[in-house]
């Protein structure tokens, strides 16, 4: 009985030990991996976010380095966010000419959809876009910028123009088209589009003045090649 | 290896036991991810890829894992590996890995590339393994890009949407409308197109093998 104890022991022990070994071994060697590709990593993420900046808000209305302009802000019924969001600042001269907001519309027909808006100084849009959705294909999704122009509609607009009861969907007596079949996905957009414009022009001056978030930006080079 | 081995893994690799009509094997990613031609076939070669890799890793350590761990290892190699690729995918061809990003992962549940490691890998020569890794994930390529092409053109009446994002943008002129005016059917896209349409594939492979073995039973008298 001891005899037959000692030997289940042992082949745990052994069997424990080669399975340690092993993921000592996996463990050095994503280590390793990680280490290595980082800084590519962090270098191809910051480049994606900053061509998605970039297309809603236009090289001509800034001059800084957007992604160490980055605020973040507490979430808000307006902006349909739960977690705290980011918000980028656009300088010109040293001047502020617009933000970039993150925005949740949160009655898409199949869950969130979360936007990224850019708001001149003014109140006007200077671009809408959609980063993440699960609407249906083929049907909703016609608002990702990859499949239809359809977001770029909003360039342009404001909170009066056009008027209060215009923010909807031709359907509804409102400005803006919709395709047949989804009038739920646009409805969502729309309004959370709006929302946003609301929040932004209520809470100008404080979004202003607020301090930057503090991000250290390898990408600064980038920038300054876009800029003049 | 002799050409005879060689033909054989590919022979079952392809035909006899395909990973996605005969084994049924790794049917999650490929339901999921058929919706286009260029989807599949990018899920296709990557997780060709990582069965080739993995396999070759485990019939390496094979003479080492003891049969109690063997399970746990292999997932421990298959994850690492895949964790790896993943990394490597992100940073050195970032373009790609935006488009097949949220699949990389999803391979590492994608059970053919385990099944491969414990039937085959485990008791075979890592060149041997390497092969049937090869030929079993050509096999399942070669399904998904079916899939993928019929669930596209029944879909959305085109072949290659998407390529773009691959190849850039000046690679849209490849994209075929082969239905021009298409309104679009989209059953066809949705899972649940996934799953009638892996079905009439199945049905067709077991016809053409049921017709095969006819012809060879009608012929076997004949020549007795």
């Amino acid at each position: 009985m001891n005899g037959l104890f000692k030997a289940a022991l042992r082949n745990a022990l052994r069997t424990g030990g080669i399975l340690f070994a092993f993921a000592v071994v996996a463990t050095a060697l994503l280590a390793y991996t990680f280490k290595l590709t980082q800084p590519s990593i962090e270098r191809s993420q910051q480049a994606e976010k900053l061509a998605l900046l970039s297309q809603v808000l236009p090289h001509t209305l800034y001059d800084n380095d957007l992604l160490s302009s980055q605020r973040h802000l507490p979430p808000d019924p307006r902006l349909g966010t739960r977690q705290p969001s980011a918000m980028w600042v656009g300088r010109r001269d040293g001047a502020i000419t617009a933000v970039v907001l993150e925005a949740v519309a949160p009655e898409g027909y199949s869950g969130d959809i979360h936007l990224l808006i850019g708001i001149d100084i003014r109140g006007g849009l200077t671009g809408v876009r959609v980063t993440r959705h699960n609407e249906t294909p083929g049907l909703g999704d016609y608002i990702n910028r990859q499949k239809s122009t359809w977001v770029d509609q909003f360039t342009g607009k404001s909170l009066s123009t056009p008027s209060r009861g215009q923010w909807g969907v031709t359907k509804d007596g409102g400005a803006f088209d919709a395709r047949a079949g989804a009038t739920i996905t646009p409805r969502a957009v729309i309004k959370a589009v709006r929302n946003a414009l609301d929040y932004f022009s209520r809470n100008r001056n404080m979004l202003i003045a607020l301090p930057p978030a503090g991000q250290a930006s390898p990408a600064k080079e980038k920038t300054d090649d876009d800029s003049h | 290896m002799t050409a005879t081995e060689f033909r054989t893994l590919f022979q079952n690799g392809i035909n006899k036991q395909n990973a996605g009509l005969v084994q049924l094997l790794g049917l999650c990613p490929l339901l999921a991810i058929s919706n286009t031609l260029v989807n599949a076939l990018a899920l296709g070669l990557a997780t060709m890829l990582v069965m080739v890799f993995a396999s070759g890793a485990v019939s390496g350590v094979r003479n080492f894992v003891p049969h109690e761990i063997r399970i746990p290892v292999f997932v421990l190699i298959i994850a690492a590996l895949v964790t790896v690729i993943d990394l490597a995918m992100h940073a050195y061809v970032h373009p790609l890995y935006l488009v097949l990003g949220i699949f990389i992962p999803l391979i590492t549940t994608n059970c053919i590339v385990l099944a491969r490691a414990d039937a085959f890998a485990s008791k075979n020569h890592p060149l041997h393994s390497v092969v049937d890794a090869f030929a079993m994930g050509l096999g399942l390529t070669m399904v998904l890009v079916v899939l993928g092409g019929l669930r596209e053109l029944a879909g959305q009446g085109t072949l290659l949407s998407g390529i773009d994002l691959v190849f850039g943008e000046n690679a849209k002129q490849f994209v075929l409308h082969v239905l021009p005016h298409y309104q679009g059917f989209l059953l066809a896209i949705l899972p649940p197109g996934a799953f009638i349409a892996l079905g009439l594939l199945i049905a067709a492979h077991n016809w053409n093998q049921a017709r095969i073995e006819h012809r060879v039973r009608a012929a076997v008298p004949a020549a007795a």
